[in-house]
């Protein structure tokens, strides 16, 4: 702009100069869906996003080939259960997830920072905030998405074993209450997964080292205590097993399952926690799902501000 | 063929910040344990070598080596910041070199040296075991810093495939199928420990000088791939 304005005399006719024109901007009259329908909206988007539904192809391999994963084993044991006729299911229902914990670990590890870490890199989190929801509605929408898919991703295989089950005529009341169970542990697994791979996720922006520390914690907490736990069984300490299972959260998930679910437990030696013990377990388990939330909401309570 | 820019850079990303303090954590993690095993149990060999082979070995090392190998590159190439360092007048070889010397030595620190302290802290080097598993913690740092490093450079999921093959492909199908023992890093660098502690307490699948041919192949292979890989590299847009 080299045109050399001309000096205007401030007191000169103020207002004759300054118009403001209508170019045809139009209000927004329409329904305004609000705070819960944004939270819904999220949540789903995050379901959807967290097995690659909306996304590009690349980035649905890896969540759809852990699903199979997951589901093989028990398809291959139902098979088995019905052409050998056999009288039980050869895995009971609680123990599935403990067996194929590896596979739900990668999982989460890898959908957690997929879920909040993009958000941080690309700081789109202030976006989301300067819309009607707020850090709680983030939380608890993102909170609830993982914790979905890791359920439908646990819980899947339990559906086919049950149906299974049915079809190779187990006795049906026994196996619902299996089932039913079961499906309670995994239920609890999941909100404990996706409230550790999330809190550990959401303080990374960088996807691959959320990566990285999610299964850091999981597999090197689960390896950690059961190798203690076999260290104690091997030195006739039996009494110990139960307590050092607290500090994994898979043996915790055992624990939890083995003193009120019905399960035998996997620690060596089949030292299940005792029912008093199984008390201090649930509520270390519920303690960590609150604390994981709480985090959370403190985590997100600075961020991108 | 090393480029003290790169590799202080590389260092920094790395290393920079809390990231330190994280990738330290896990080797603090395995000296606390084998300080209360020791308490616990006392000194015993057969304890020493389930701890040391278990959870160093089988976990801390191929995690750390994840770790610094797909951090040494990964992140620059899905930021795109890596496209600064490519127009620079240095080879791609060399690039991929100075970071894999890079990953190499953190992966080296910090799992091979605590995984000396973790053996000497267990039974105090008896029947050299703490020197048998640090000289395969040491081996299968080199060779798993150099398959890491490529995979950082051929996938943008490189973490996740890392840690599968880590984790499902030596842990899980290694213990099922005897076969993918021969195909194992792990093996190969317990065969070197084997040669070291001479004893019946160190075992391995494969035979040392499989191991050795098989570790150096991969190392020198998988290196010249992700030079290779790096001078054509396209980059993808986010997804």
């Amino acid at each position: 702009m080299a045109v050399e304005q001309p000096l205007q005399p401030a007191a000169a006719t103020p207002g004759d100069q300054t118009r403001i024109h209508n170019i045809g901007y139009r209000n927004y009259d329409g329904p305004r869906l609000g705070r819960s329908y944004a939270t819904r909206s999220l949540y789903s988007q995050s379901l959807r996003g967290a097995y690659g539904l909306g996304r590009s192809v690349k980035s649905k391999v890896l969540p759809m080939l852990l699903f199979v994963v997951m589901c093989v084993p028990a398809l291959i044991m139902v098979a088995v259960a019905v052409a050998t006729k056999l009288k039980d299911l050869p895995v009971d229902y609680t123990r599935y997830a403990i067996i194929m914990q590896a596979v739900i670990s990668l999982y989460v590890a890898s959908q957690a920072p997929q879920s909040v870490s993009r958000d941080l890199r690309f700081k789109t989190v202030p976006l989301y905030f300067s819309r009607p929801i707020e850090t709680a509605d983030y939380v608890r929408a993102k909170y609830a998405a993982l914790a979905s898919a890791m359920f439908i991703l646990t819980a899947a295989p339990l559906v086919v074993l049950y149906v299974g089950a049915l079809l190779a005529k187990l006795d049906f009341a026994d196996q619902t209450k299996g089932f039913g169970q079961g499906l309670v542990s995994v239920a609890l697994l999941s909100l404990l997964f996706a409230g550790i791979g999330l809190v550990i996720a959401s303080v990374t922006p960088r996807r691959g080292f959320g990566i990285a520390a999610v299964i850091a914690v999981m597999t090197i907490s689960y390896g950690a205590v059961s190798t203690l736990q076999a260290i104690a069984d091997a030195q006739g300490s039996s009494g110990a097993i139960p307590w050092i299972g607290l500090f994994s959260p898979v043996t915790l998930i055992d624990g939890v399952q083995s003193a009120f679910l019905g399960a035998s437990s996997a620690f060596p030696g089949e030292v299940g926690p005792s029912n008093g013990q199984g008390v201090v377990y649930v509520l270390v388990l519920l303690g960590l799902i609150a604390a994981c939330y709480g985090l959370l909401l403190r985590r997100y309570r600075k961020v991108g501000l | 063929m090393y480029d003290p820019t790169v590799a202080r850079l590389t260092y920094r990303a790395l290393l920079g910040r809390r990231r330190a303090l994280i990738l330290g954590a896990l080797p603090l993690l395995l000296i606390a344990i084998s300080v209360v095993v020791r308490g616990l149990a006392g000194a015993d060999d057969q304890t020493a070598s389930d701890l040391l082979g278990g959870l160093a070995l089988a976990t801390m090392v191929p995690i750390i080596g994840v770790i610094a190998g797909t951090g040494a590159i990964g992140p620059e190439i899905d930021d795109g910041s890596v496209v600064y360092l490519l127009s620079k007048p240095l080879k791609r070889p060399t690039i991929i070199f100075t970071k894999l010397i890079v990953a190499i030595a953190v992966t080296m620190v910090f799992s091979a040296l605590p995984t000396l302290i973790a053996g000497f802290i267990l039974n105090g080097n008896g029947q050299q075991i703490a020197v048998a598993y640090t000289v395969a913690a040491l081996v299968s740092s080199i060779a798993y810093a150099a398959l890491f490093l490529l995979l950082g450079t051929v996938s943008r999921h490189a973490v996740v495939f890392g840690l599968v093959y880590a984790l499902v492909w030596e842990a899980l199908f290694g213990s099922l199928v005897p076969g993918a023992r021969t195909l194992s890093v792990q093996q190969w660098s317990l065969a070197v420990a084997h040669k070291v502690a001479g004893g019946d307490l160190v075992t391995s699948d494969v035979g040392l000088t499989t191991a050795t041919v098989l570790l150096i192949a991969v190392t020198v292979l998988a290196t010249w791939y992700a030079g290779q890989k790096l001078r054509s590299l396209t980059l993808a847009g986010e997804e």
